[in-house]
């Protein structure tokens, strides 16, 4: 009965929020880059290297605000390398993602060292100041990443850009034959979901938290894809995914169970985006042409 | 004979390939070295000292090559049926936790039942953690790639985070230390042993310091193994022909779904061995972080490796290299993360290089036409 009760507070509730924000992000810029026809694995390194840049950006300047700039900055050149390797030189996009997250990895561990001398935990910077709004209390990415659901979902399915990313996604030569130009949009469509991974990222490291951990995204990047497909590469189901996953991630935390061990409820997103896509709860079907390169004047 | 001319050239394209690659990747990490403040040369030679400078060195440049020469096949054999798989660090986990269970839970065996059991244990249970995916690839149409993410994370919470807790008795992150029954041979006890005592010169390996044990031997045996079942058995044909071209080799009488399955199970147990590997040869037990990222960088080792067999022998001994010589490195005042970096962007050359590959061959197609 107190294991229900704790299960249903408000507190927790609030505190999924907290969780699902990251996964929010990520998703949203997951389904940027899938709906364009990119498969982007390499969002856990994105968020990764985000979240040490808004450490490095807000150490330096002391303004929590320039961390979080960093942090979109170095998601976006994350996501250039990743771009030129695999759309303009068409290189298998799950070889160059799984290479994007060990370098994330590898670069974040060497700049501990490099920029402040440590080889585990950054020290402590400025971080983001809470927003109260309507009698709750969030650090300000928690509120954008919420306000960017709906913007996400007007752009997909109420204008041109959407529908060309969409179609590109679905049949990028018919797309191309009425003039879209597949590898440019494909490129942005990376960019834009580094961008918001690396804001992910900053929301672990100086949003949540005022330092960097190594390793600190933690699987978060492999959840938000699981999100993502969760909720079938829609804005709106991801978000409601992200809010389940986030729920798992709390409960885990803060509710004690006699049933399931804690250790196991984090399993619980992966378990359940398995079944899903084994089409046991509505088949999750993926955009068509998502993996494969475009070379011109391929059918 | 033209063919074989052909078969020659196209293996030295490759190669050329992949040493380009690693070549770029070492000349980009000098970049790196120069950001902390030291030299380049200082650097690299520590790197290649700790990795050969002597017999000892060796050896441990062997012994971290195990488990990376048996991810990297963990990722090769299923590259070549058409299959990506990205879950080797679950399926080594899996294994690795099993095999560490079985390795001190069971305490009246006699060795020669108690360490075939929990390497057999292992491999199983890891080779079922990758034919999960197989099978759901083979029957519902799952991603390969998505399904082993899943179950990446879905090991990780098994075994380090529920597993240990479950078992452990000490403050260390980590299940029992298993039975001496249980453990994988080492080197430097061979010259005890009852069988392998008897080979001369054995006792060059009793020296402190040697960390290499029989799943090395293990390892190249296995690799032997998949070369023999890809290139000349009608299993490894047809593997082959699914991951050409699928719908032909269905056509053609082959059932797809079973190379699939089989492939990614066999995958997955070899995966598990390397899991085996460090549970009862390297760390006695099976312990939080003893997977090290070993199943990505098996990704790195059979794209070096050429996702043939043998190649990624050579693959996973460069790999283990880099990180016994990366030790080196650290005293020498030079990060040995720079390692992983070089990983990385050996992985960014060797996939970009393959485009390089498509426009040789289409230049040559070209040729032929004229």
């Amino acid at each position: 009965m107190n294991t229900i009760r704790q299960m249903l507070s408000i507190s927790l509730l609030l505190a999924s929020f907290r969780f699902a924000t990251p996964l929010i992000l990520a998703a949203l810029g997951g389904i940027f880059s899938e709906k364009s026809g990119v498969v982007n694995i390499a969002l856990e390194g994105m968020m990764l290297i985000g979240a040490f840049a808004a450490v490095y950006g807000s150490a330096l300047t002391a303004n929590p605000w320039i961390g979080v700039l960093f942090s979109m900055l170095a998601g976006l050149i994350f996501a250039a390398i990743f771009a030129v390797v695999c759309v303009t030189f068409k290189a298998d996009q799950i070889v160059v993602g799984t290479g994007i997250n060990i370098f994330a990895s590898g670069v974040t561990i060497f700049l501990l060292q490099i920029l402040f001398g440590v080889r585990g935990t950054s020290p402590r910077v400025m971080r983001l100041p809470f927003l109260r709004v309507l009698g709750v209390r969030f650090n300000p990415i928690t509120y954008i990443a919420v306000i960017l659901v709906p913007i996400v979902w007007f752009i997909f399915f109420k204008t041109h850009w959407g529908l060309r990313i969409r179609s590109i996604g679905e049949h990028p030569a018919a797309a191309d034959t009425l003039g879209i130009n597949v590898n440019l949009w494909r490129f942005s469509c990376i960019l834009i979901s580094g961008i918001l991974a690396g804001l992910a990222g900053a929301h672990l490291s100086i949003g949540d938290g005022s330092a960097f951990v190594r390793e600190m995204s933690a699987g978060r990047g492999f959840i938000a894809l699981a999100a993502m497909i969760f909720g079938k590469w829609h804005p709106v189901g991801a978000f409601g995914a992200a809010m389940l996953f986030g729920y798992a991630e709390a409960i885990a935390v803060r509710v004690d169970f006699v049933f399931i061990p804690s250790e196991l409820i984090s399993a619980i997103p992966y378990v359940l985006t398995l079944v899903v896509l084994a089409g046991f709860i509505g088949k999750s079907i993926p955009p068509k042409a998502v993996g494969k390169p475009y070379y011109k004047g391929e059918k | 004979m033209n063919n074989f001319v052909d078969k020659v050239k196209s293996i030295l394209t490759n190669l050329a390939l992949s040493l380009l690659s690693i070549t770029i990747a070492l000349i980009f990490g000098v970049f790196f070295i120069l950001l902390t403040e030291q030299s380049p040369i200082t650097a690299y030679s520590a790197l290649y000292e700790g990795a050969f400078g002597d017999f000892r060195a060796i050896l441990n440049t062997l012994w971290r090559s195990t488990p990376l020469i048996l991810t990297g096949l963990a990722v090769a054999l299923p590259f070549r049926a058409g299959l990506f798989n990205i879950g080797a660090e679950g399926q080594l986990l899996m294994g690795g936790f099993t095999a560490g269970v079985v390795g001190f839970y069971f305490t009246n065996l006699p060795a020669f039942i108690h360490l075939p059991f929990a390497i057999l244990a292992g491999m199983i249970v890891g080779g079922i953690w990758g034919g999960l995916p197989g099978f759901l690839k083979a029957k519902m149409d799952v991603h390969e790639v998505i399904s082993t993410i899943m179950l990446n994370n879905i090991a990780i919470a098994l075994t380090i985070n529920y597993g240990i807790n479950y078992f452990r008795d000490t403050g260390r992150q980590a299940t029992p230390r298993i039975l001496q029954s249980a453990a994988l041979l080492r080197f430097n006890d061979m010259a005890d042993h009852f069988i392998f005592g008897k080979i001369p010169f054995i006792e060059i390996f009793e020296q402190p310091g040697i960390r290499l044990h029989i799943n090395f031997i293990f390892a190249i045996i296995t690799a032997i193994i998949l070369w023999f079942l890809l290139f000349k058995t009608t299993l490894g044909y047809e593997m082959r022909a699914v991951g050409h071209n699928p719908d032909g080799a269905e056509y053609g009488g082959i059932n797809a779904s079973k190379g699939v399955i089989l492939a990614m199970f066999i995958s997955g147990a070899v995966a598990g061995l390397a899991g085996v590997g460090e549970a009862l040869g390297t760390h006695l037990s099976f312990m939080a972080g003893m997977d090290a990222g070993h199943g990505f960088t098996g990704i790195a080792v059979a794209l070096i490796g050429l996702t043939h067999p043998i190649g990624v022998i050579f693959g996973g001994l460069l790999f283990g290299a880099l990180a016994q010589g990366g030790l080196e490195m650290q005293f020498a005042g030079v990060p040995s993360d720079i390692v992983m970096i070089i990983q990385a962007l050996v992985i960014f050359f060797v996939a970009s290089l393959q485009v390089l590959k498509v426009y040789l061959a289409k230049r040559k197609a070209k040729g032929g036409v004229e």
